[in-house]
């Protein structure tokens, strides 16, 4: 485990000395066995349904696989294990159902990669009309096959308010194809198609979408941005739009080492960090309004975030500080005053 | 019952007394009136225990019923020209996955330029789709191809498409009998998945397959519409026996006994043919027909015994494979090949875009056939003058502009 990890340990700021020091109730600590039973994360329980089981294909340390292993967990609990999953096209689906095994534990349905929230709809109606309305239907796919090429179909469910909750990994890339530029990619980012090079490497600042706010437009009665830093908020996240009925959508940022040309022990540590720096601003919108944002203590600076990834390696090539470093800390800073990220609760 | 109906009016009737539980749909000119009208019939009631559900898109309508059949549910949509080519990805993943959808083409053609009028360019654009595709003759056999259509989809496991010409049956007014619903409970019975989605058995339903089996699912897919070459047939006399009239079947054929001609075609246009063919008869022209109903699975050894004794064939088609000719003439190629003395194949495109395909036009077509037969593929009544003139003008100018846009002008100045 490591020293710093805040699951175990604090550091006071000022004293410079490690204190051991567990957190019980009344946080989200993961694992925690201590508190009722029915406060207990799905995860702790020995009953989870490890509905992504083991010896699937992804690579070490990846995000995805972990977010997916938390997210489908909680709402298998959720709905007593009446759960059918939709999945889009992508690191997902490929290396969970490498010909002839899977590792889905539970009804799973792969069509293509833009469709999925669509797909879902259809297995929700039919659920409907065979009078089989305890099953529940989730609907996942990646960045890409999110808010790129299935944002028509994802609108469309959302519009209609279909009883959907579609979950979105966001490595912010299209990783299963070779790392390639989506429009969740952060800017500066080098991906296969922003290469570093030309006046402007990486990827152009001025781009891309926000598709939690475009959910949140679409006015629907559940919308969240979770992190695999934290998986109890997750949880928590994925236990409440289950227990709504119509079409929500979780986002969660996921990162991927290949992708992001990151240690694999860095997952956790670069999900957090993205939480701190302001970077992937973390919050829940019912019915069109925000309701609720996850705080930060201490904002982190966002070179802290960029330096651990080689995709944001350029940055840190000369001997001056590139000035889109400060560009990226603007970002993080504007979606801290939006969101009200260090405002005192 | 005997009704004086719209084509898609009846064909939505049809549709409703299938009990299909998820319709989806997106609109699009001809089959409008088709989804309009299970619409109307969701709504008042009429049609139990099934949704409605209006979609942003072809690619998204498809993709409902991709979803609701995987889990259990009997789905129905339907589409024309430029949905098709949009739900295109959707197409070939029904038919992957084995899914028993039913899909009514309103059939169209494709553009550029746009165009709203009837031809065969859209469902030929999917014949490799791995959906079997049934064109109907008239309106009572659009709505006794539909019922058919649910029950071979199903036994199969297979989607299939009912291809009905756009306008000319989707909207024309005419004499239908409706079935009674008890008849097409009888003949349909409620579908039973052969793969369901359901927590209590859970399965992966499109997982990725690599080489080691891919060419196995492919095969698969092929050995089963082999088999429904033998299917339709049966499903055709069982029809007969309940509802007391001939529909669908592989192919029809029309005073081929004798005939030293024979035509090949498919839909609407084969009512066109027959009265054409009873003219020429009247002058001695010894000429028949083959009405194709069943296009995929395409029945090779049937059209070989129902051609063999002829001298010539002339296929009438709507549609055309850009660079190659016409679709349907090569493929009955396909069926005259390896005959010790093959008929003499003749490959004619006709109403594209809608023109109408006239009695004259055809009876000129098979005459000349006999006496001065053409290379290649004919384009009937192909105004060769604009033709001409526009290959010399672009052949002058190197910015001779949109060609569309030119031959419309051509043709307002000649008037
Ligand atoms: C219509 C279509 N276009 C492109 C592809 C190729 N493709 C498959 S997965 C993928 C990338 C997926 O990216 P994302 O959705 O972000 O998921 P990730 O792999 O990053 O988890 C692409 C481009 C495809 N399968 N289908
Ligand atoms: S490439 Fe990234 S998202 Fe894909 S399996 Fe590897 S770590 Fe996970
Ligand atoms: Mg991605």
């Amino acid at each position: 485990m490591e020293k710093d990890n805040p699951m175990t340990s604090e550091t006071t700021p000022g004293d410079g000395v490690q204190k051991l020091h567990f957190y019980q109730k009344g946080t989200f600590t993961v694992g925690n066995r201590l508190v009722s039973s029915d406060e207990r994360s799905v995860q702790s329980s020995i009953d989870r349904s490890n509905a992504l089981t083991c010896g699937h294909r992804a690579c070490q340390g990846c995000g995805e696989a972990l977010g997916a292993r938390y997210a489908i967990d909680t709402a298998m609990e959720a709905a007593g294990g009446n759960l059918i999953a939709v999945n889009a096209t992508g690191c997902l689906e490929v290396f969970t159902t490498p010909y002839p095994e899977s590792a889905w534990q539970l009804p799973w349905l792969h069509s293509l990669f833009g469709n999925a929230a669509a797909v879902a709809t259809g297995v929700a109606a039919a659920m409907r009309v065979k009078g089989r309305r305890e099953v529940r239907v989730v609907a996942q796919g990646g960045d890409g096959g999110t808010t790129d090429i299935g944002l028509q179909c994802l609108s469309g469910m959302f519009e209609r308010n279909d009883d959907v909750l579609y979950i979105c990994y966001d490595n912010e890339g299209y990783m299963n194809t070779g790392v390639q530029r989506s429009s969740a990619t952060p800017p500066a980012a080098r991906t296969a198609t922003t290469p570093v090079l030309g006046d402007e490497p990486g990827n152009v600042f001025g781009t891309g979408k926000s598709v939690p706010k475009i959910a949140v437009a679409h006015e629907i009665p559940y919308v969240a941005t979770a992190t695999v830093a934290d998986l109890r908020d997750l949880e928590a996240k994925v236990k409440k739009a289950m227990s709504i009925h119509g079409a929500r959508y979780i986002q969660i940022d996921v990162p991927c080492p290949l992708g992001w040309g990151a240690a694999s022990h860095e997952t956790i540590h670069l999900a957090r960090l993205a939480v701190e720096t302001g970077f992937y601003p973390i919050f829940e919108a019912e019915h069109g309004r925000v309701t609720s944002v996850r705080k930060i203590r201490h904002q982190v600076p966002v070179t802290e975030y960029l330096k651990l990834q080689k995709r944001f390696a350029h940055l840190f090539k000369g001997d001056k500080v590139d000035p889109r470093v400060a560009r990226l800390q603007a970002r993080c800073d504007a979606n801290i005053a939006e969101y009200g990220l260090l405002d005192a609760a | 019952m005997l009704k004086q109906i719209e084509g898609s009016r009846a064909m939505a009737e049809a549709i409703a007394l299938c009990r299909p539980e998820i319709i989806c749909a997106y609109p699009i000119t001809p089959q409008t009136h088709i989804v309009e009208g299970v619409g109307a019939l969701v709504r008042d009631g009429t049609l139990q225990n099934c949704e409605f559900i209006n979609v942003e898109s072809e690619f998204a309508a498809l993709s409902v019923a991709i979803g609701a059949s995987a889990a259990g549910a009997r789905a129905y949509t339907a589409t024309a020209s430029q949905g098709l080519l949009f739900m295109a990805e959707a197409v070939y993943n029904a038919s992957g996955l084995g899914l028993p959808i039913v899909m009514t083409l309103g059939n169209r053609a494709i553009g550029a330029p746009i165009n709203i009028w009837n031809d065969h360019s859209e469902a030929m654009s999917m014949r490799d789709a791995g959906w079997m595709q049934l064109f109907a003759e008239t309106n009572q056999e659009a709505v006794d191809l539909h019922i058919q259509a649910f029950k071979l989809a199903e036994e199969m496991s297979m989607p299939v498409m009912v291809c009905v010409d756009g306008f000319i049956l989707t909207h024309a007014v005419e004499r239908v009998d409706i079935p009674q619903q008890e008849d097409v409970d009888t003949y349909l019975p409620p579908y039973e998945p052969v793969q369901v989605l359901d927590p209590a058995d859970p399965i992966s339903i499109g997982a990725m397959v690599g080489p080691e089996a891919f060419t196995e699912v492919r095969f698969l897919q092929h050995y089963k519409q082999q088999q429904a070459l033998s299917l339709i047939p049966v499903l055709a006399d069982e029809f007969e026996d309940l509802f007391g009239r001939r529909s669908g079947g592989l192919l029809r054929t029309y005073k081929t006994e004798d005939a030293e001609l024979i035509v090949v075609a498919m839909g609407s246009v084969c009512g066109t043919i027959k009265d054409t063919i009873d003219e020429l008869r009247e002058e001695g022209f010894l000429i028949g027909l083959v009405t194709l109903i069943s296009y995929r699975p395409f029945p090779v050894d049937q059209l070989r015994d129902a051609l063999a004794e002829a001298e010539h064939i002339v296929v009438v088609e709507k549609s055309v494979s850009v660079g190659m000719g016409g679709p349907l003439a090569n493929d009955i190629d396909l069926a005259l090949r390896n005959m010790a003395h093959p008929p003499r194949l003749h490959s004619a495109v006709a109403g594209l875009g809608g023109r109408p395909i006239t009695k004259n036009s055809l009876a000129d077509l098979f005459r000349q056939s006999l006496v001065q037969p053409w290379e290649g593929t004919h384009f009937l009544d192909l105004n060769e003058r604009i033709v001409a003139r526009n290959i010399h003008r672009s052949r002058k100018v190197r910015r001779s502009g949109p060609i569309a846009e030119n031959l419309i002008r051509q043709m307002a100045t000649e008037n």
